[in-house]
């Protein structure tokens, strides 16, 4: 351990590196670039996967939507191509039957699923909108960035069928003036006038929401379009533990016995599976990681194969200078370690600055895909990935070392000598 | 101090063996100064490498300062020649890319002696040999016999029992093997015992006893007084 601190063993190794510049450099570059595309790549997965997040963070991972639709099969005297409509009654049978759900929330639109928008009307300004009658559990299904000052439907609304609602940005900024608070302002949705209570922030990922969407409390919409007991779609959240394809299925078979749909009718209840698409792109990301490790891993040993090549040939030139020293008295232990750090040196100081370059590049990627509608942000590689790199680089190096170590104290020092 | 009885050595050519010392007995008092001579394949450069330790005799004994050598591996044989012998080559084997300091401080570092020390003590070398004011210069920037001054430097500062120079004028011209002969007589003159290996007369004569090897056996070994080298320079 001497051996490593004393500065005359790092003359000696800085001394013969530096006799040959253009071969040491040459070498590095091959073990520098080796670390930089293992840092590029696991930097950018981590960036997509860190995109991937933050386009699904306001929506429970494990999440699903079912809806229903036509019957494709006669059952119990009905028959085919009957329409299956989703009641309110279904919310508590489903919470009873299936304990892995977390939440569930009944949901209806006007105009996303056929029919025609709202038409909202404020002091001459008028549009069109998608209404939303919704409970306040919605919220934990998919969360709804309310702006400072509003609030999004609340009980009471619920129990009341209070005419509040909640608009979008986009709604806001069509109908109000802009030095003009939306919140207590009226509004009139098919010709009901309603209360502003918040203005929600639209954040993109996913579904069919937009940022003009308007909320209503469920039983306000429930009188407003007489919907009377029906649902559009159910939102159901599963606990985090549970698979929610279990759930998916379950929730389907539920249905269809509460509407006497044939167990083996695969079109009645459709339904959308977020948790299983994200899954996917988890483990598209996931993917994506391990395959960088490996290319990775796979660059960085090209690379100290490169170094172990050029030391061979190095110790075969030297073959004399390390007589000289064993004739002084160095030990063949020795003259390996001296070949060895040698060996580690380059490596470490290639992987130290490919770290460096690396960590450049990335930070350059994420500047350049700002603001971009790309699923990218904030690439890193976890300090103990790069630790890791650095501890396999100084154990591939010593590796590798061995070979030309050895090769030099093989040959005897008094032919070492007589070599010209 | 060197003691060597009936030694042999051979080497394995193939099928043959060539038998090239046969039965040498020869011993080295402290502070002499003695020339080894012979023609090519005398076995001369033989006997010197296993003085030297850098080849292992076949059989026969060998003693330095009462060592016994024997069951060398390299190890110990690195350590023993650090220990107690001081090499001059005739083509001086200075590291290239090492300042003259820094050639003569190499036997240090393997005694492992302290950076500071090394250097002082292989300041005080190069005075000796004169080219102190050369310690900041590269090989490639000294002459011959400057180089073979460096390295007699080198050799001493490892305070060996015994020099070993294998023919360290052979690349010199006259001039210059006298200088570096004036400095190995000075060096022997301060008590040091010295071995050299060489095929010319003139060189043989400046030393105190002269050896001569033939086929691989003694055949004269005799003193003789010393020509002064510092005549000629």
């Amino acid at each position: 351990m001497r051996f490593l601190f004393d500065g005359n063993t790092w003359q000696e190794i800085f001394g013969s590196i530096g006799k040959n510049r253009t071969r040491t450099i040459i070498t590095v570059i091959g073990v520098l670039w080796g670390i930089f595309i293992y840092i590029v790549l696991s930097g950018a997965a981590q960036g997509l996967n860190n995109g991937f997040e933050k386009a699904f963070q306001n929506v429970a991972m494990n999440s699903l939507f079912t809806i229903g639709r036509n019957t494709s099969m006669p059952y119990k005297g009905f028959k085919t191509g009957r329409q299956i409509q989703l009641k309110l009654n279904d919310v508590t049978v489903l919470k009873n039957r299936i304990p892995e759900i977390q939440f569930i929330a009944p949901r209806n639109v006007k105009g996303i699923f056929g029919g025609s928008p709202a038409q909202v009307i404020r002091q001459g300004m008028s549009g069109d909108y998608a209404v939303y009658g919704d409970y306040p559990i919605s919220t934990k299904i998919a969360t709804k960035k309310i702006y400072d000052g509003g609030r999004f439907i609340n009980d009471e609304d619920i129990n009341g069928a209070r005419k509040v609602c909640v608009i979008g940005e986009r709604t806001q900024k069509e109908l109000f003036e802009n030095d003009e608070s939306p919140i207590g302002g009226y509004i009139r949705i098919d010709n009901v006038f309603f209360q502003v209570v918040g203005v929600h922030k639209y954040t993109p990922g996913g579904g069919f929401e937009s940022d003009s969407d308007i909320y209503i409390p469920f039983t306000t919409f429930k009188k407003l379009y007489n919907t009377g007991e029906n649902v559009g779609w159910f939102a159901i959240a599963a606990y985090d533990d549970a698979d929610i394809v279990k759930v998916e299925e379950n929730v389907k078979s539920v249905l269809k016995n509460i509407h006497n749909v044939n167990p083996k009718d695969e079109r009645a209840i459709a339904s959308f599976n977020l948790g299983v698409i994200f899954n996917r792109i988890v483990g598209f990301a996931k993917g994506l990681t391990f395959m960088s490790l490996v290319v990775g891993i796979a660059t960085i040993l090209a690379g100290v194969i490169g170094i172990g090549n050029i030391l061979l040939i190095s110790v075969k030139e030297r073959t004399k200078e390390l007589g000289v020293r064993r004739a002084l008295g160095a030990t063949p232990r020795e003259v390996r370690s001296l070949i060895i750090l040698e060996s580690v040196f380059l490596t470490m100081l290639a992987g130290v600055m490919g770290i460096i370059l690396g960590a450049g590049a990335l930070s350059m990627i994420n500047k350049l895909t700002q603001g971009m509608d790309f699923p990218y942000s904030n690439p890193t590689v976890p300090i103990p990935y790069v630790l890791g790199a650095l501890a396999l680089m100084v154990v591939l190096g010593t590796l590798i070392g061995l070979i030309p170590a050895q090769r030099a104290v093989s040959i005897k020092p008094i032919d070492a000598l007589r070599e010209e | 101090m060197i003691e060597i009885k009936d030694l042999h050595k051979s080497y394995k050519m193939g099928s043959n063996s060539l038998h090239v010392l046969k039965g040498i007995n020869f011993s080295v008092e402290e502070g002499e100064l003695v020339a080894i001579m012979g023609s090519s394949g005398s076995g001369k450069s033989t006997l010197l490498n296993i003085l030297g330790m850098l080849d292992v005799l076949d059989e026969g004994s060998y003693t330095l300062d009462g060592v016994p050598i024997k069951d060398l591996n390299e190890t110990k044989a690195a350590q023993y020649r650090n220990k107690f012998l001081g090499f001059v080559f005739q083509s001086f084997n200075l590291i290239n890319y090492k300042s003259a300091m820094e050639n003569v401080a190499l036997p240090l570092y393997y005694q492992k002696v302290g950076r500071k020390e090394r250097q002082e003590k292989a300041l005080k070398y190069l005075e000796q040999v004169g080219l102190r004011e050369w310690a900041d210069h590269l090989p490639s920037e000294l002459s011959g016999g400057q180089k073979q001054r460096v390295a007699i430097a080198r050799a001493m500062a490892a305070e060996p029992k015994v020099l070993l120079a294998d023919e360290p004028t052979g690349a010199l011209d006259s001039t210059t093997s006298y200088e570096v002969m004036d400095l190995i007589q000075k060096i022997n003159d301060a008590g040091n015992t010295i071995l050299i290996v060489t095929h010319e007369p003139d060189i043989a004569d400046m030393c105190k006893r002269i050896v001569h090897l033939k086929d691989g056996v003694i055949v004269e070994d005799k003193k003789i007084t010393q020509v002064r080298a510092s005549q000629y320079v």
